[in-house]
């Protein structure tokens, strides 16, 4: 089972942010119950499951004009508040990525109700608190789960990889990372192809 | 009514001349997407070239991400200039990134007049 989707929807219940018409609701039923917590602890990257597909379109043109629009349950709700404040968007990574008020407070509510939930979260590892500095803003990449599961990839295949780039760039290598599904079956590394090990 | 006419005349004026819509130069245009702005930490130089190329009709590359961006010319590509929100963020960020600094409504309607050309 995927633990992602029934945090997500506990978020979406609270929030009452109901306008995304997200699949989660479906496992609505599940969410009150509190023993699931503890045992969801491993994260959606032991989960081997599908992540639920990103389904809002100003989410998708707005964040996925640069690099493809992560889905929400990469991080969780306070790393995408980080993420989303004015002086963080306008030093983005080293790029501008600065919204106008309305889209930057639709796109928050979107990520807010459909981000991981803190209990499961992949506590992301030398990724400060700080604030908006580009260097200290949260990253999925930096998170102790990714890099777990990403550790054996040499650097010649992604940094030295112009089709790469980083690994940010999920979907270079994850031929169906923008349907959400990160399964090992559609990974295939440009000038490598796929991964076995 | 001359009254309300001088009031639309005066109005109409005040919107357009921040713009200077009737100055936009196409030569200015150009000459400003291939300027280069020197970085101070040593990074490659910046414009617009980095991530639009020379060439609007060809597709470009977002020099951070490696993402294609879809030709900047409307003449191959359509969709471009057709939303005017759209044109405003993107000149917005772009202009902070490259120059380091907002673009005045000059430069931004000089930058406009060159894609137009295109
Ligand atoms: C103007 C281009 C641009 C836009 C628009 C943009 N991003 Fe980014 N984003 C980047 C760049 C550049 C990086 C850094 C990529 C790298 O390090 O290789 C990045 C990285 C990220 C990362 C960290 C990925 C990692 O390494 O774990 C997240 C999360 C992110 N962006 C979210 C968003 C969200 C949310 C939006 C919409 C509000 C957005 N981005 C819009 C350019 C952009
Ligand atoms: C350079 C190519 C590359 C990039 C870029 C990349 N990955 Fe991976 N990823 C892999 C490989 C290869 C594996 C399998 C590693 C292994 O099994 O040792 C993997 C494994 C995974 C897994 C576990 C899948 C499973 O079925 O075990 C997840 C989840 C995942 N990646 C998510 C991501 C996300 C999210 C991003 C972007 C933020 C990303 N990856 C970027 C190559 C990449
Ligand atoms: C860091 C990369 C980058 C640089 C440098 C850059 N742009 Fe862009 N620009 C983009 C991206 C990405 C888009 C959105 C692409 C899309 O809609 O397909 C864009 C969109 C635009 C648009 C909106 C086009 C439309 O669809 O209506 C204009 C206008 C524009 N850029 C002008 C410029 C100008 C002028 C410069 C130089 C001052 C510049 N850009 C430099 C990345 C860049």
């Amino acid at each position: 089972m995927n633990p992602f989707p029934f945090k997500s929807v506990l978020t979406l219940l609270l929030s009452g942010t109901l306008a995304m018409g997200s699949a989660h609701l479906a496992f609505a039923d599940d969410d009150d119950d509190d023993d699931e917590r503890g045992r969801e602890k491993s994260g959606w990257f032991d989960s081997r499951e599908t992540l639920a597909p990103v389904v809002n379109a100003t989410y998708s043109e707005e964040c996925g004009a640069c690099h493809m629009a992560y889905q929400p349950g990469l991080l969780p709700p306070q790393a995408w508040a980080q993420i989303m404040t004015p002086d963080a968007l306008a030093n983005h990574y080293g790029d501008d990525a600065s919204l106008s008020e309305a889209l930057r407070t639709e796109i928050s509510a979107f990520l807010g109700a459909n981000a991981t939930d803190v209990a499961q979260q992949m506590a992301p590892s030398g990724a400060s608190n700080a604030g908006a500095a580009s260097g200290s803003l949260p990253r999925i990449t930096e998170s102790t789960d990714f890099k777990r599961e990403h550790d054996e990839i040499p650097a010649r295949l992604v940094t030295g990889n112009p089709e790469v780039g980083s690994f940010s760039q999920c979907n270079a290598c994850h031929r169906k990372a923008a349907e959400g599904n990160y399964d090992e079956r559609w990974i295939d590394i440009p000038g490598h192809g796929p991964w076995k090990d | 009514m001359k009254r309300q006419l001088a009031i639309v005349l005066l109005s109409a004026s005040t919107l357009i001349l921040p713009a200077t819509l009737w100055a936009a130069d196409p030569a200015a245009g150009a000459a400003g997407w291939t300027k280069e702005y020197p970085q101070a930490d040593g990074s490659a130089a910046r414009s617009c070239v980095t991530c639009h190329g020379r060439d609007l009709t060809q597709p470009g590359r977002q020099a951070n991400t490696g993402k294609v961006i879809e030709p900047m010319a409307p003449s191959v590509n359509s969709q471009r200039l057709t939303d005017p929100a759209k044109i405003e963020k993107w000149l917005t960020r772009n202009c902070r990134w490259t120059l380091g600094r907002e673009c005045t409504a000059g430069e931004k309607a000089d930058f406009i007049a060159y894609i137009k050309t295109q």
